[in-house]
């Protein structure tokens, strides 16, 4: 991806501004004609610019929708149904916002898997897939600070809850939760600060949004056989094949959110969150949002006749609940370590059934887990989820660590262009 | 810098320590300044100095009859307060010696055995248990239950049962007089 120093442009305009400020060469290199991609890209490979898309989508109508709510606790909940009721098109951007983060989760998630399964995280795309865990880690802070924002019951009580795990920290947890609060539960201070928060996580991401392109754009994308691009054979340009499958992917993508937006708006809310919070009134059963589901099954699954707790000497220095805290935040943290745990010399699992089962397997337990996070934690639910929290580190801590070293792959192909001829032969 | 000077004049100890002094004295001093500042930036994030006026709340004991609770707002947080019957309290006392997981006697817990008083918020993840109002579930030990995660509160306010680790809370409370009390 050497920038070509002699770039000349037809515009005589573009050739003066691109002599002072190379910003054309600089487009040109990352999206344009001159960054070679690997030709065999398919579509999951779309989801990366689905999520860049979809982070400006929200950005955009975020800051409109500032323009008219109130960060006040008695004032917070009726701005939103002003905004949906009175100001023009109001209705439309918030369903946008408020679906908005479902879709930006769904996207990211499919992301995720693919990277999974196509090993993108190997050498030498470590850091790149390191940023997108710490993107995902934003996403969550983001998404949890602006369901508060509608100051809703389930608005409410998920920030209650939520910022009472940090109580579970020995010592300081207590005046930590107060700090957190700015008072002595969740009222305007932390509304307020939520608010403030909620405007300037979207632009941490955006700076990890370029730190993680930016470091894409230096071995550029893996490929669904694994095989780094060798000669201008195995390469398109970006621009115009992937741009227009992108173009393509996205017009696919945003028919699917418009049916949620204009059909279906309130399918990933809960009814409880259009009743105004009030402290001295608990919701029969608190839920978060959908895309936090696997991970609260995580942290309730910890109770203390837990056997992965109580057998263990997990138990001798810490409470059920600080466990459970731990082991939610450990879930997301584990996947850092992705590219040392598979220590397989093969990326794609193309190569590797075995691999490849057991991330199918892995795929449906993190289904499961949502699905878990959603019912009360009693009876057989809390078990399942029990049986699935396992499995999560298992699969993590021992599977892949030990599949992936132990596991003979198939021979990926040459390269990739021999991996098209060979299949056209055959 | 050093580094640079190690390089150009090599041997020179007596005026390496002088700029190494030098240095580590700057780059402390820069750390403390640094650490000074920052604290007003964090503070600023605990509750205010209004937030805090508001901490102490004085209630009329005398309209609340025996077996009768009501529930009271103390730093935003609802209070539960219990006139209890003669029969509540010899059950809260009889179970004093119950295997509880906190243990803690009916006295300690309530210094009038008449009025028990405190933080109606549950101990596992801040939810409000049910049982302070009349026809509400009282879980299986007749005092209180949090419908969030199960956990089950005796006529003492101490957990029994579910995923709570502690007893409800106990604020600072005094009498100032027969019928009145002071919270916080």
């Amino acid at each position: 991806m050497s920038t070509n120093p002699s770039k000349k442009f037809k515009n005589p305009m573009v050739n003066w501004i691109e002599y002072r400020l190379p910003i054309f060469s600089f487009l040109d290199n990352s999206l344009g004609s001159n960054y070679p991609t690997p030709k065999n890209l398919n579509y999951f490979w779309n989801f990366g610019s689905l999520a860049g898309i979809t982070l400006g989508i929200m950005l955009v109508s975020g800051i409109v929708l500032a323009m008219h709510y109130t960060a006040h606790v008695d004032y917070a909940f009726d701005s939103v149904e002003r905004i949906m009721r009175d100001v023009n098109y109001g209705w439309l951007i918030r369903y946008i916002h408020m679906n908005g983060g479902s879709m930006f989760f769904i996207v990211v998630y499919i992301h995720i898997f693919r990277g999974l399964y196509y090993g993108s995280y190997h050498a030498p795309r470590e850091l790149l897939w390191m940023l997108g865990v710490f993107i995902l880690l934003a996403m969550m802070a983001t998404a949890f600070m602006g369901y508060v924002l509608p100051w809703g019951q389930m608005s409410f009580w998920g920030a209650t809850v939520i910022t009472n795990l940090f109580s579970a920290i020995p010592l300081v947890g207590d005046a930590i939760v107060t700090w957190l609060w700015g008072g002595f539960s969740v009222d305007n201070a932390t509304l307020n600060r939520f608010f403030s928060l909620h405007y300037l996580m979207p632009f941490v991401i955006v700076g990890l949004v370029v730190l993680h392109i930016w470091a894409l754009h230096v071995h550029s994308s893996n490929n669904p056989i694994g095989i780094d691009a060798k000669t201008e054979q195995d390469t398109l340009p970006f621009h115009p094949y992937y741009t227009v499958k992108d173009l393509y992917g996205l017009g696919v993508f945003l028919i699917c959110y418009a049916f949620f937006v204009f059909y279906a708006p309130n399918f990933f809310g809960e009814p409880d969150n259009y009743i105004e919070a009030n402290p001295l009134v608990t919701p029969a059963h608190i839920v978060p949002e959908w895309y936090f589901l696997p991970f609260y099954a995580i942290l309730r699954a910890f109770t203390a006749d837990f056997f992965l707790f109580a057998y263990t000497p997990i138990s001798w220095i810490m409470s059920a609940k600080l466990a459970g805290v731990i082991a939610m935040f450990a879930s997301i943290l584990l996947l850092l370590l992705m590219p040392w745990l598979d220590g397989s010399n093969v990326k794609s699992s193309k190569f590797r059934p075995l691999y490849a089962m057991f991330f199918w397997i892995f795929l449906l337990n993190c289904v499961v887990l949502g699905i878990v996070g959603g019912k009360p934690a009693e009876g057989t639910w809390l078990y399942i989820g029990q049986f699935t929290t396992t499995y999560y580190f298992a699969h993590l801590l021992v599977i892949v660590p030990l599949v992936s070293r132990l596991e003979q792959p198939k021979t990926p192909p040459e390269s990739i262009s021999a991996a098209v001829t060979s299949t056209a032969q055959g | 810098m050093s580094d640079t000077n190690k390089s150009a004049e090599d041997g020179e100890e007596e005026e390496k320590t002088r700029r190494d002094f030098l240095f580590t004295t700057t780059a402390v001093v820069g750390a403390v300044g640094v650490a000074a500042t920052a604290w007003p930036f964090i503070d600023q994030m605990n509750p205010a100095a209004d937030t805090l006026a508001l901490s102490s709340t004085e209630v009329d004991l005398e309209p609340i009859e025996e077996g009768q609770s009501i529930t009271v707002v103390w730093r935003g947080k609802p209070v539960f307060i219990r006139h209890r019957s003669s029969e509540e309290i010899e059950k809260a006392r009889a179970d004093d010696d119950a295997n509880l997981p906190h243990p803690e006697s009916d006295a300690e817990r309530a210094k009038n055995p008449k009025w028990l008083i405190m933080v109606g918020v549950c101990t596992h993840l801040g939810c409000i248990p049910l049982g302070n109002k009349s026809g509400e579930i009282k879980g299986e030990y007749g005092g209180w239950f949090c419908p969030c995660h199960g956990s089950h509160y005796d006529m003492s306010g101490r957990i029994r049962k579910g995923p709570a680790p502690t007893n409800l809370p106990v604020p600072e409370y005094t009498f100032l007089s027969g019928s009145r009390v002071k919270i916080g």
